[in-house]
């Protein structure tokens, strides 16, 4: 005889798990961590590089870059004097958990403020899987389109702010800012919105003020009250 | 999107809750459209992966969620139309997200 079993389980509950025991590890620390999210060529890479050049002397950054081949981009935060993890996912379109508890012992922990994790850059599938970390960044760019909030929603849900990098180029385009705005808004509303571009340096520091402040908060916290992430 | 690792992730948790059942015959899933998984992708991994467990040829059932907003001036219920999210009765864009994004292994059927 069939017979049916009640389950009601999260498919990727694993994945959380694991994620709460690197999210522990971090607070173990006192180290306030940051996952990046964006579309390949957004500019996460560039917004990390001059994050570390207006913050480095202020505070201890350290670097997970999560690509699908190559080590060029820890290559070049390496440079910075920042201590520097490469993950490559072999194909993989995402970073997961589980790939993050294998690169947090490649770092001191303890010794660090501040860890930017750059995950794999796609819309779609790291929305899906929590790291560990405290705040979720989304950078879309003006180039992608003003499109991008109603064609991959699940990206804007879990996400805590968003910079819209190039901006720089924006009369070059047909981007609707206000469309787009509208989608992000409703989607994540009073989601904080930063306009900037790395080439230029415009609104950059209104991100710096941002990471500044996230970091004083999580320290007076001391990592109480935050969302999975 | 990723639908091996998920296709791994319902074996275990089946697997974990079929007791000491000889066979699971079907896994119903509820998965909301904003979960951008493909169907027929799981389906292919899971033929692979089930072989040489009791879950082996188990059906994979599908219940899709529709994404839908609920609009909070007019009461509206409504799904977006891919290129704006606004209620499409009364043109407000104070909308909630209430459903889309349900991701889970809802029950398993054993013999």
């Amino acid at each position: 005889m069939a017979k049916k079993v009640t389950v009601i389980e999260e498919i990727l509950s694993k994945n959380d798990r694991v994620a709460m025991v690197n999210r522990a590890q971090l607070d173990n620390a006192g180290l306030f961590g940051l996952n990046l999210m964006a579309s390949p060529g957004a500019g996460k890479t560039s917004v990390i590089m001059a994050t570390i050049h207006a913050l480095g002397d202020e505070h201890r950054i350290a670097y997970i870059d999560g690509d699908l081949a190559s080590s060029i981009d820890v290559d070049k935060v390496a440079e910075l004097g920042v201590p520097s993890v490469q993950i490559n996912t072999g194909g993989q379109c995402h970073l997961d958990a589980f790939m993050m508890q294998g690169a947090l012992p490649q770092l001191s922990l303890t010794e660090l403020d501040l860890l930017v994790v750059e995950n794999v850059g796609n819309l779609v599938c790291p929305s899906g899987f929590r790291l560990g970390v405290h705040r979720n960044v989304l950078i879309a760019s003006v180039p992608e389109g003003d499109d991008k909030p109603y064609k991959y929603p699940a990206m804007y849900l879990g996400v805590d702010v968003m910079l819209l990098n190039k901006m720089d180029v924006i009369d070059a385009f047909d981007f609707d800012i206000d469309y787009f705005r509208r989608g992000v808004e409703i989607l994540n509303p009073g989601l904080a919105f930063l306009p900037v571009s790395c080439k230029t340096g415009e609104g950059l520091d209104k991100w710096l003020a941002w990471v500044r402040s996230e970091i004083s908060t999580y320290n007076e916290a001391a990592g109480v009250g935050y969302e999975p992430r | 999107m990723h639908e091996l690792p998920i296709a791994q992730n319902i074996l275990q948790i089946a697997l974990r809750h079929a007791g000491d059942a000889k066979r699971i015959t079907r896994i119903n899933l509820v998965i909301g459209d904003l979960s951008a998984v493909i169907g027929e992708s799981v389906q292919f991994y899971w033929d692979i992966i089930g072989k040489g467990t009791i879950a082996e040829g188990a059906t994979l059932h599908f219940e899709w969620i529709q994404a839908c907003f609920h609009c909070k001036d007019c009461e509206n219920e409504f799904e977006p139309d891919g290129r704006k999210f606004e209620c499409p009765q009364c043109g407000s864009g104070h909308v909630n997200l209430v459903a889309g994004r349900e991701f889970q292994l809802e029950s398993i059927e054993v013999e």
